[in-house]
């Protein structure tokens, strides 16, 4: 307990900075992937078949298939097939394309949870704009918009809490994320090795991120229950 | 004069043929019910009125002005339909307002939006905003709701809900305002004041389309009724005849199948 204590100062700085960078791929994926996830949402749903049909079979690999493989197949493909390393080996490149992964991953699963909510609006509503001669983009935005947030926002808290915890599938191409800063600490750094308690010890920051999201989800969710 | 005219208006769902030679005209301030049983055809012709359904034959005239021709495409662009649709307005069965707006602004929320496109707007916004907010509330109060304004669909009742419903259609001002069984989806306690708004709006001579399956309503309060069946008129003309005195042995099956229940 004394050693803990002891070594405390030094790892709670490592695991800091390696939360920093979980972070910063978290934000990124969503901010990224919440957009991509209305195009390839709207893309499932064509009436221009070819375009439905490669939408659904893009969904249904990506969804298909663990995100760990896809990390791996998206960094080390253009070095080991290509032979052309576009993502260049540093901390950089592998924050990169884990982004890429993790976006295109994300925007998959949210496009299933957009098309149920847009499905989930009733026809009558698009109608009653329709008779009032409100345009398709007004329908889409004074209309169907809000009820499909109040729809997908349950849903979509589900998503979000997981993908605080997926970050941690980056350290699998050595991102140095949270999960690869209490690792280093069982191999020797900073004088420090042989500890396994830095690597227990991530959990309390995934626990109390998603205590945070899970408040701010729920007042979000509140926010909409003026109406049913 | 016609305000209305329709004439051979014919319709499939794939080869199914739900609408044949449909012609009927409707004078300015007259009322007139469709009754039928289900299946029909006259949800199908409303909708085909409100540009909701495309015709596959026939036209429809309102104020000489062809709105719609199946053999004309310049009379179907996409663009104009929109305008089109204004002539009419429409009273869902099941209501269709909007849950995320107030009783109020369900009914100003497509003046507004309307006014915005105009070109004045920005000069006279808040005059034009006011107006139309106070046109809102009086069309509430015409329809009992003065103090549901603010109330949302949810914490109304489904014959208050279908009277700001009706006060939404009122509100673009159309020459014609079309119901869709505007009570077949009420308790029957709450027919009543649905019914007694519509009624209100005949004695005022708002000219109306009502397809209802209240027999009773349509003969006291329409100026000419058709019968459909099978996707064709029947029987139509004035609502004591129709409804009284039969002419057709399909209508006589159909009312006598109502006085049963």
């Amino acid at each position: 307990m004394e050693l803990i204590l002891e070594q405390m100062p030094v790892v709670l700085h490592s695991l800091n900075i390696g939360f920093l960078q979980t972070l910063k791929l978290f934000f990124v994926t969503l901010i990224g992937a919440i957009p991509l996830g209305l195009i390839i949402a709207f893309g499932s749903m064509s009436r221009f078949s070819p375009l439905r049909w490669l939408t659904r079979l893009i969904v249904w690999v990506v969804r298909g298939t663990p995100l760990m493989i896809q990390l791996l197949i998206i960094y080390y493909f253009p070095g080991l097939v290509l032979k052309n390393n576009w993502w260049g080996s540093g901390e950089a490149g592998r924050f990169i394309a884990s982004s890429v992964a993790f976006i295109f991953n994300y925007a998959c699963y949210f496009s299933e949870i957009y098309r149920g909510g847009i499905q989930g609006v009733p026809k009558g509503q698009q109608e009653a704009g329709m008779v009032l001669g409100m345009t398709k983009s007004q329908i889409f935005f004074k209309v169907t918009l809000l009820q499909m947030i109040k729809r997908i926002v349950p849903p979509m808290s589900n998503e979000i809490i997981t993908l605080v915890k997926d970050t941690s599938l980056a350290r699998i191409i050595a991102l140095q994320e949270i999960i690869w800063a209490g690792q280093a600490f069982l191999k020797g750094s900073q004088g420090i090795s042989g500890a396994i308690w830095p690597l227990f010890f991530t959990a309390v920051y995934y626990l109390i991120f998603n205590g945070i999201l899970t408040v701010l989800l729920g007042r979000l969710e509140q926010k909409l229950d003026y109406f049913r | 004069m016609a305000i209305l005219e329709v004439h051979n208006i014919e319709k499939h769902f794939g080869a199914t043929r739900v609408l044949e030679d449909i012609s009927f005209s409707l004078e300015q301030g007259q009322a007139l019910a469709i009754i039928g049983s289900s299946g029909s055809g006259k949800t199908t012709l409303l909708r085909c009125l409100n540009f909701l359904e495309t015709p596959d034959q026939g036209s429809i005239v309102v104020q000489s002005n062809t709105l719609f021709d199946a053999a004309d495409p310049a009379t179907q662009r996409e663009s104009e339909i929109r305008k089109k649709r204004l002539h009419f307005g429409m009273v869902f069965q099941s209501f269709n307002l909007f849950p995320q707006y107030t009783a109020l602004q369900n009914v100003t929320l497509a003046s507004q939006l309307l006014a915005k496109e105009q070109p004045d707007f920005k000069a006279n916004k808040a005059r034009i905003l006011a107006d139309i907010e106070a046109h809102g509330k009086e069309l509430l109060a015409q329809m009992g709701l003065a103090d549901r304004a603010g109330h949302y669909p949810h914490q109304l009742s489904g014959g208050q809900q279908q009277r700001v419903a009706i006060a939404r259609a009122l509100a673009l001002k159309p020459d014609i305002l079309c119901f869709d069984e505007p009570t077949s989806a009420l308790d029957p306690e709450l027919t009543g004041e649905v019914l007694k708004v519509i009624r209100s709006l005949a004695d005022q001579k708002t000219t109306m389309i009502i397809v209802t399956h209240e027999m009773a309503f349509a003969r006291d309060v329409a100026d000419q009724i058709i019968f459909m069946d099978g996707g064709v008129i029947v029987e139509q003309g004035d609502p004591h005849q129709v409804i009284e005195h039969p002419r057709e042995e399909r209508t006589k099956q159909f009312l006598a199948r109502y006085a049963e229940n």
